[in-house]
């Protein structure tokens, strides 16, 4: 993503030049302190200590370490990786700053600013306040493996919200974190999940007290720059009882030959009536054409609806990575409480992604919505791969589920995989599927109405997408239209 | 404005469609090509529009003083070359207004002209829709989405009259329509006669001529133009079928 703030207003945008390319490819020169290569017991020890952690918080990631070790990395998805050197990555990388850590926007190295005002990421708050949305964004930028700044903290503290860097969470709210931390996506979850909890490095903390609504949008950026590094960073985002909050990720990184890693964490609470909205737009550097170098994304995303008449709604459109392993879920314990799921997935070139959602259904009258759009060109393989669980005692729970895939070309390949459980006989689950091929009717319209071949795929595209583009909040939405323009490049003529 | 000289067209499978065509349209005149089905009148309509899947072998077309087949597709439409559709294609979720105005700032781009914005570009589509008995509820549905046929073939030539071609070819738009669709669409293209534009209606039936005037009449039978006059011989064929024009 670029700036949600700087984003143009004007919709023609949608139609965008698609001959920009990857731009967010550069690497910025800063000077930064690495952890030596490799995985261990020390490595966990060296990460906390860098941090300087409490000690329950050391035995919390040593016991996901361990549980690491065990595990073996899943390999039921429709995904064709590369073995993966763990031992040969860096699990620790940070700008090198005079002082512990940059109390103010005016401490922050101004190569990081210079970097972030290139991505768009409205870091200083005037810029942020000066700019076309009436209320704002907060955003918390995480570079490598720390988070640089925060904005609008005070703002928000006004209203009881906390809103800063995991690292700091831990510090000053450490009663909060560890009372909900890994209560979501437990430490031995799965693979990814478990080494991100031994190794994460920083990332977003939320919460938004009882009956708050969040007045803005909030907004971590994520960006990995070190070569040979991975980016594991872990966001907690609470809403108290009858609490509001709508929070954007973005993320980039730069162009590089070899692959890298990113394997995140993020957990959603919603207490009684609260309402979180999640959205993404994953724009990591997916590679070159044949399939060189790209982000390995795999991201165990969880939302739980503790509370009656709870909501979690993610949105998420990936663009980006060389491959995607991402199933963005809800548990959905509470009485009449909801799930959604809004995503667009494009894979071009030799992309792959296999992604989807779990609506596990608990509590009575639960429903859930699925929305999937699913875009393959050039040699891209997408999987929708999607779970819907009815327990026993959700009464009356819904469920509707539909995946659309559009293919472009005829070397792509795209893929539904839907699992469905239900153990309660009142319970109504629906899924609709198609595939479709972008007519050569719909380009020759567009054609003959003057709009170029690139303008009238990103219509039709974008068109094909408008379901799940208009959750997003406004301005990431101009973004994202612009970035299905740019991931298709080069698929048709 | 357009000179077609002994044109020939297959489709991909080398079936010859058009065999030696050969029309010249002056600025301001209407032109009607008529013609049984399968004559080649979509292929011709086609073929001047660009679109895929038409190979030309032998003659040429030139547009206002240019080589109109060495222009893609868009770049024609951007020069003014307007098709209204036999069948006018959907769009899913792409909002009818907003493609009219991507099309309209596409052809001001190209000619150097400066874009529209939303409210500009608002107040030019409402003029235009009261000619055409057009909703606003219809522009702000998704492309041709649901439509009925008389609103599609109403929806292309409000296109037309946005975008403002030199060269408009209307290509069946009379096809299933119903008498006060027909009136309509008749209006719509009246108001858009104009010295500097030229309008080739194709049509299997006379009963457009009833209400659009043209200049030229021609009758394409097997891919070639066969006879030409004024507008009686629209009503002549009407009168004695395309098969005494064919024994002729």
């Amino acid at each position: 993503m670029a700036s949600p703030m700087s984003a143009p207003l004007d919709a023609s945008g949608q139609i965008a030049s698609l001959n920009e390319g990857y731009k967010y490819g550069f690497v910025t020169d800063i000077e930064t302190e690495s952890a030596p290569p490799g995985l261990d017991e020390d490595t966990v020890r060296f990460i906390s200590a860098k941090k300087g952690e409490p000690q329950w918080l050391l035995d919390w990631r040593l016991a996901a370490f361990r549980a690491w070790e065990k595990l073996e990395a899943p390999n039921w998805a429709k995904l064709n990786v590369a073995p993966i050197d763990y031992q040969g990555a860096t699990y620790w990388s940070a700008p090198k700053s005079k002082d512990d850590a940059p109390k103010s926007l005016d401490e922050v190295d101004p190569e990081l600013l210079a970097m972030y005002e290139k991505l768009g990421v409205p870091m200083r708050e005037r810029e942020a306040l000066a700019g076309v949305a009436p209320q704002g964004v907060a955003v918390d930028a995480v570079f490598d493996s720390v988070s640089v700044a925060t904005t609008f903290k005070g703002q928000l503290a006004e209203l009881g919200i906390i809103f800063c860097s995991f690292g700091e969470a831990v510090h000053e709210h450490p009663e909060l974190v560890r009372r909900y931390l890994g209560t979501v996506v437990p430490q031995s979850d799965n693979f990814f999940a478990a080494l991100n909890s031994a190794v994460f490095s920083d990332g977003s903390f939320a919460y938004i007290p009882p009956g708050v609504r969040c007045p803005m949008e909030l907004s971590t950026y994520f960006r990995i720059n070190a070569a040979k590094s991975g980016q594991f960073e872990r966001t907690l985002l609470i809403a108290d009882k009858g609490a509001y909050v709508s929070y954007l990720e973005g993320c980039t990184a730069p162009q590089r030959d070899e692959n890298q890693l990113h394997a995140a964490v993020v957990e959603l609470i919603a207490h009684e009536d609260a309402q979180i909205k999640y959205s993404t737009v994953q724009n990591w550097y997916p590679g070159d054409a044949e399939g060189k170098g790209g982000i390995y994304n795999f991201v165990t995303k969880r939302g739980a609806c503790r509370g009656d008449r709870a909501k979690i709604s993610w949105t998420q459109v990936e663009t980006g990575s060389a491959i995607t392993w991402k199933y963005p879920s809800c548990i959905l314990e509470g009485d009449d409480s909801v799930g959604e799921f809004y995503s667009v997935a494009i894979t071009n070139n030799r992309q792959q992604a296999d992604t989807g959602t779990k609506m596990i259904h608990i509590g009575k009258n639960t429903s859930s919505t699925i929305i999937s759009k699913g875009i393959s060109a050039g040699r891209g393989q997408n999987t929708y791969r999607g779970l819907v669980r009815v327990q026993p005692r959700a009464e009356g729970a819904r469920n509707y589920t539909q995946c659309d895939s559009l293919l472009i070309g005829d070397r792509c390949g795209a893929h539904t995989v839907p699992y469905i459980e239900v153990r309660n006989p009142s319970a109504r689950v629906e899924h609709e599927a198609t595939t479709s091929k972008i007519s050569e009717d719909q380009m020759f319209y567009c054609r003959q109405r003057g709009l170029s071949q690139e303008d009238a795929l990103s219509l039709i595209v974008n068109g094909f997408c408008k379901e799940v583009l208009k959750e997003l909040p406004m301005e990431f939405a101009v973004e994202a239209q612009k970035l299905l323009a740019v991931s298709l490049e080069g698929s048709v003529g | 404005m357009l000179q077609i000289k002994n044109l020939h067209a297959r489709l991909k499978d080398g079936r010859e469609i058009l065999k030696g065509i050969d029309l010249t349209v002056e600025a301001g005149e209407v032109h009607a090509i008529m013609g049984p089905n399968g004559s080649g009148k979509s292929t011709l309509a086609a073929v001047l529009a660009g679109r895929d899947g038409y190979e030309v072998t032998e003659g040429s077309v030139t547009y206002q003083g240019r080589d109109l087949l060495a222009m893609p597709a868009d770049e024609r439409a951007r020069e003014g070359v307007f098709l209204a559709f036999q069948y006018p294609v959907e769009i899913p979720g792409v909002n009818n207004m907003y493609f009219l105005r991507a099309a309209l700032n596409a052809g001001r781009r190209h000619r150097g002209e400066p874009e529209l914005d939303a409210g500009q570009f608002l107040r030019a589509v409402r003029g235009k829709l009261k000619l055409l008995e057009i909703s606003e509820d219809l522009m702000q549905r998704a492309v041709n989405v649901g439509f009925s046929g008389g609103e599609k073939k109403r929806n292309e030539i409000f296109q037309m009259a946005m975008l403002e071609p030199r060269l408009a070819i209307l290509d069946e738009t009379d096809s299933g329509l119903d008498i006060d669709a027909l009136r309509l669409v008749a209006r719509g293209v009246n108001g858009l006669r104009a010295p500097d534009r030229a309008i080739v209606l194709i049509t299997h039936y006379q009963r457009l001529l009833d209400h659009i005037e043209p200049d030229r009449v021609h009758v394409l039978q097997d891919g070639r133009l066969v006879q030409s006059g004024d507008k009686s011989l629209a009503a002549e064929l009407e009168r004695t079928g395309y098969g005494a024009v064919d024994a002729a």
